[in-house]
């Protein structure tokens, strides 16, 4: 009955399709966010929600992946005995990939969760459409303060996720690898050039973009009810989490491939 | 003649092969009260999307004050929409806001109002449909399901609108409190004179607030008329329909074992 050709088409379809609808999206979305009028008060609630209520997530995962990882980084060099590597692993470790990867990663599941389900909610209880007939625009007043909010609130996490990670490191290595303490702070601060930091700031502003992107487009695509409200949270953190790695490879390649 | 107030010519809307409406004619005065009646799925909130700009009509005009609307955009858009006010089925109040902000959002947002003066509006509107102004600093959560109905009218119209559109105004309510919206809704409409679409499947309801009754049926129009003719229409389909039969020429696609 099924022609695996239809099959493949469809399939093909579909993608091309919801690929164009997020494009869309996407730049209607930036539209709004370049043009006046501003909703500062939106963007400020949404700064709090983003990124002062994920600092203690954020801190717990930086804290615990920057102990990890100067436990294993030890194991590791000590087989060749380059154990006083661990510091200066520890730091570009944290701040080119992991601080804002894991940030962006936790930071998906808490906001772009949050986000598909408030704006899912008011979809299926007609309060975007109430929007338009208040002569509001959906995309301005909801759309734009998040994508605002998210893309520069995220470096601000990251930041912190970055000291406290490298925290992480330096207690493990100090208390329980024996390194001295200070010798540990000179190399860690020795071999670090401003472009790790930098560019996983960078990362870190693209992924609150995508991930409040995804929050928003899949809350304000959802259909039907509670189920689809949430399938539409369900995909809006799997889609960003996807996002976030597919996009830190193609950042990363663009820093240091040349 | 005077131009109709709004008025739809030949509006068609299908989803995939699904033929949603099928060419919809209709005209509302100003000052006028039309309420279409019909089924579930018969159309009737695809029309009023439509109108409302919220879906884009596969054909046909729609027409404010004469002029067509359909495919505006931008401040064009901006600019008939808020000639609407729109009361919506499930009340459609922003959660996120206390009652008056709610009731003052067109006013604030709409027409860029101080928050004090759009207060006092909101709270002089609140008291037009019987509540008291404490109730402003409520969230809408915390009220009943008649008080939200109630707040969602004085949010619609709050600005003063042209042309205020009701979707399902009395379902979910209890009869009397269904009778309490119904009181509200020819009150309000009456001070303002603005001119109202009503849809609904209430008879009591469609009765008591239209002068001018439409029934929607397949994606058509089968019948309009003055309200007082709805009795008389000849239309074994208005019939069954006013009459809440289950047999007649409307079937009910049930499957029956």
């Amino acid at each position: 009955m099924t022609n695996p050709f239809a099959l493949v088409g469809r399939a093909t379809l579909a993608f091309l399709a919801s690929s164009g609808r997020l494009a869309i999206f996407a730049g209607n979305g930036l539209q709004h966010v370049v043009r006046p009028p501003f909703y500062f008060g939106l963007i400020g609630r949404q700064m709090l929600a983003i990124g002062y209520f994920s600092l203690p997530v954020v801190g717990m995962t930086a804290l615990f992946t920057g102990m990890v990882l100067a436990l294993q980084i030890y194991i590791g060099s000590s087989r060749f005995n380059a154990e006083s590597a661990v510091a200066t692993i520890v730091v570009i470790g944290i701040t080119r990939e992991l601080g804002p990867v894991l940030t962006g990663l936790m930071v998906a599941g808490r906001v772009s969760a949050a986000m598909a389900a408030e704006l899912g909610t008011m979809r299926v209880t007609e309060q975007i459409d109430a929007l338009t007939t208040l002569s509001t625009n959906p995309f301005k007043y909801l759309v734009a303060p998040r994508l605002i909010a998210a893309t520069l609130t995220m470096p601000l996490l990251v930041l912190i996720a970055d000291i406290i990670g490298v925290m992480g490191g330096y207690l493990v290595g100090t208390a329980k690898l024996g390194f001295n303490y200070g010798s540990y702070l000179k190399s860690t601060v020795d071999f670090l050039e401003p472009m790790d930091v930098i560019s996983g700031l960078v990362k870190a502003g693209a992924f609150g973009f995508l991930l409040a992107l995804m929050g928003c487009y899949h809350g304000y695509h959802s259909r039907g009810g509670a189920q689809g409200v949430g399938s539409a949270t369900t995909n809006a953190v799997v889609s960003a989490s996807v996002l976030i790695l597919a996009a830190n490879y193609l950042i990363t390649e663009l820093f240091f491939a040349s | 003649m005077t131009t109709p107030k709004l008025q739809l010519r030949g509006v068609a809307k299908h989803f995939g092969p699904k033929k949603v409406l099928d060419g919809i004619d209709l005209e509302v005065g100003k000052g006028e009260s039309l309420v279409i009646i019909g089924g579930s799925g018969t159309g009737k909130s695809v029309m009023l999307k439509c109108v409302l700009g919220l879906i884009r009509p596969d054909r046909g005009e729609i027409l404010i004050d004469g002029r067509n609307v359909v495919g505006l955009r931008g401040s064009a858009k901006e600019e008939y929409l808020s000639k609407f006010g729109m009361l919506f089925q499930g009340g459609a109040l922003f959660d996120s806001l206390k009652v008056w902000q709610n009731v003052a959002f067109g006013l604030i947002q709409g027409r860029g109002m101080k928050k004090a003066q759009a207060k006092e509006i909101a709270i002089e509107k609140l008291g037009r449909v019987g509540l008291r102004a404490d109730v402003g600093e409520l969230y809408p959560s915390e009220l009943s399901g008649g008080m939200q109905k109630r707040v969602a009218l004085a949010r619609a119209i709050a600005t003063e609108p042209e042309i205020i559109f009701f979707d399902e105004p009395t379902t979910g309510l209890d009869p009397i409190m269904a009778d309490v919206i119904n009181d509200l809704i020819v009150e309000c409409v009456k001070d303002l004179g603005a001119s109202t679409l009503t849809i609904t499947h209430d008879m009591a309801s469609a009765r008591k607030i239209a002068d001018k009754l439409a029934m929607i049926y397949k994606g058509h129009i089968i019948w309009c008329g003055p309200k007082s003719e709805i009795d008389h229409s000849g239309n074994d389909y208005v019939d069954q329909f006013i009459h809440g039969r289950a047999t007649g020429p409307i079937s009910m696609d049930v499957l029956k074992p």
